[in-house]
């Protein structure tokens, strides 16, 4: 890939890179972006959440930052496509680990994990880098983020838009917040998943590191492919 | 502008419920189109009291002083050309402005608190301080009216001059206007004038003649008499207004169902957590090494 990125990264003994820094830095645009047009998105949305407008500098403030923080949002979604695409396609064997989603929903996957296949527990399919529900998340949030984003620009300049294309302004004051809605959802499980059911995912993000073990028991699929070279000494993450 | 002296009907985006308990009786503006000469005094008038900047004009190639009202232009004869079903000619005058609905779609869809309020008396008026310039009332309304300021960033509209109404004089255009085409004061009285005035438009031939009301917005403060009523069309009125459908699907269902899927989503990962708790990663998963980062 690019250059700066072939540059060997220290790991420390038994970690392995999970997230390099170009794919940490876009995250957290991504995510304080979003944290930014989420709070000031649902203080338009809702009389109720108004306080939160004043918070972040008054309505005025809020609302002329809003679309500027929904660009930025809009490159780092494009920029993680362009990122990611190549670990973000659902295979065969993500289809497989979708039959067993109720196990892992309720933590019940570690009998049926591929470790213990040799004890007689049933198979719980092998994920890759990013598990169905990781991938799930990032197609909510790209197909969304474009939704937001041509909405978005319709609402920045509505005054612009012809009277007689009025139906387009209708068309996006609507869309924006069902996209908006559905984004929400993806956001909510997805900070409660990476900060509190999978323990080591939050740090992964801000320090790039995983353990072996959380990588072989999380994403094995991916540890076999990143061990094969010499993990630890050079850019394991990228392909 | 003169909140001390009218009630408050209704306010946008507010949690406080609108003040006003008593009722006042509902004022309008009457527009007779058949006997407006087009002289355009309610424009001039309406400039001069709200102290508005004059806008350089457009040639059109008609009479008309601009294409469209605009932040500094809140009062517009508009002149079209309708050819009838007979097949005669007419040059049609109609003075364009805040329709002032009973049920006013601006109000509906503004997200600021009090930035939109409506009075007792039926007058739909914008609070620019309170303004934060988003442009949904410009999606809410069914006739294009609010109009964006690119200097101030909020949006203006006719006030239907509520500061001389609320100590009881009239508004400036009907002040101005040389033939009685302007009138003001109780809807229910209006309305019956502009009964009246349709009846004799009929006698005088004008079939189709109809009083312009609709009430797909609950009426609206502006009644219009239009000699060839069955199309309002050629005069640039709609023909059955309304609040855009999806405008009214954004501000009552989803938005009540969004709010409870936000809720039901907060909850429901804490009562996952309570429930099942941490994943962990089993012992002999881990290297021989090194310990689990958690």
């Amino acid at each position: 890939m690019k250059p700066a990125m072939l540059k060997p990264v220290k790991v420390n003994p038994g970690h392995v890179l999970r997230y390099n820094f170009a794919e940490r830095l876009v995250h957290w645009t991504a995510a304080l972006s979003y944290i930014f047009l989420m709070l000031s998105g649902l203080a338009f949305w809702t009389p109720w959440m108004w306080w939160v407008a004043m918070m972040l500098g008054g309505g005025p403030v809020a609302r002329a930052l809003h679309p500027w923080f929904g660009l930025i949002f809009t490159a780092s979604v494009i920029y993680m496509l362009r990122m990611w695409l190549p670990d973000m396609r659902i295979t065969p064997t993500d289809l497989e680990w979708k039959k067993t989603i109720r196990a892992y929903v309720r933590n019940e996957e570690e009998e049926m994990h591929p470790l213990q296949a040799e004890r007689g527990f049933a198979r719980f399919a092998p994920v890759a880098r990013f598990n169905l529900g990781q991938k799930y998340l990032f197609w909510v949030m790209f197909w969304g983020g474009i939704t937001l984003f041509v909405t978005g620009m319709v609402l920045w300049f509505t005054d612009y838009i012809p009277w007689s294309l009025r139906w387009i302004r209708w068309l996006a004051a609507f869309l924006h917040p069902v996209a908006f809605l559905v984004t929400l959802a993806g956001f909510i499980i997805h900070v409660y998943m990476g900060t509190a059911v999978v323990r080591g995912g939050f740090s992964s993000v801000i320090r790039g590191e995983v353990t072996e073990g959380w990588a072989r028991y999380h994403h094995r699929l991916w540890y076999e492919r990143i061990s094969k070279g010499a993990a630890g000494t050079e850019d394991v993450t990228t392909r | 502008m003169a909140g001390k002296v009218l009630d408050i009907r209704a306010i946008s985006a507010s949690t406080n419920p609108a003040p006003g308990i008593r009722t006042a009786p509902v004022v309008a503006k009457l527009i007779d189109t058949s006997s407006c000469i087009g002289c355009k005094a309610c424009e001039v008038a309406c400039q001069e009291w709200n102290d508005l900047p004059a806008e350089t004009t457009v040639q059109l190639g008609t009479y008309q002083t601009l294409p469209d009202t605009t932040p500094n232009l809140w009062n517009l004869i508009k002149f079209s050309e309708h050819e009838t079903a007979d097949g005669s000619f007419q040059w049609l005058f109609r003075k364009d402005q805040c329709m002032h609905c009973s049920d006013p779609g601006c109000l509906k869809a503004c997200p600021a608190p009090g930035a939109i309020v409506q009075y007792n008396n039926g007058i739909v008026d914008f609070q620019q301080d309170n303004c934060i310039g988003c442009g949904y009332c410009i999606a809410g309304c069914p006739f294009n009216v609010p109009k964006m300021s690119k200097h101030t960033k909020k949006v203006y509209k006719c006030t239907l001059c509520v500061d001389r109404v609320s100590v009881g004089l009239e508004p400036a255009c009907i002040k101005a206007c040389p033939t009685n085409c302007l009138t003001f004061g109780d809807k229910d009285v209006l309305l019956q004038k502009a009964e009246k005035r349709v009846n004799q438009l009929k006698a005088a031939g004008f079939t189709e003649a109809a009083v312009y009301d609709p009430p797909g917005v609950g009426g609206t403060g502006v009644v219009t008499v239009l000699a060839y009523g069955a199309s309002p069309e050629a005069y640039g009125l709609p023909k059955d207004p309304h609040i855009p459908t999806l405008v009214e699907l954004w501000k009552s269902p989803l938005k009540w169902l969004g709010n409870l899927a936000i809720v039901a989503g907060v909850l429901g990962t804490f009562v996952h957590y309570l429930r099942f708790g941490p994943k962990h990663v089993p012992p002999d998963a881990e290297t021989t090494q090194q310990k689990s980062a958690q």
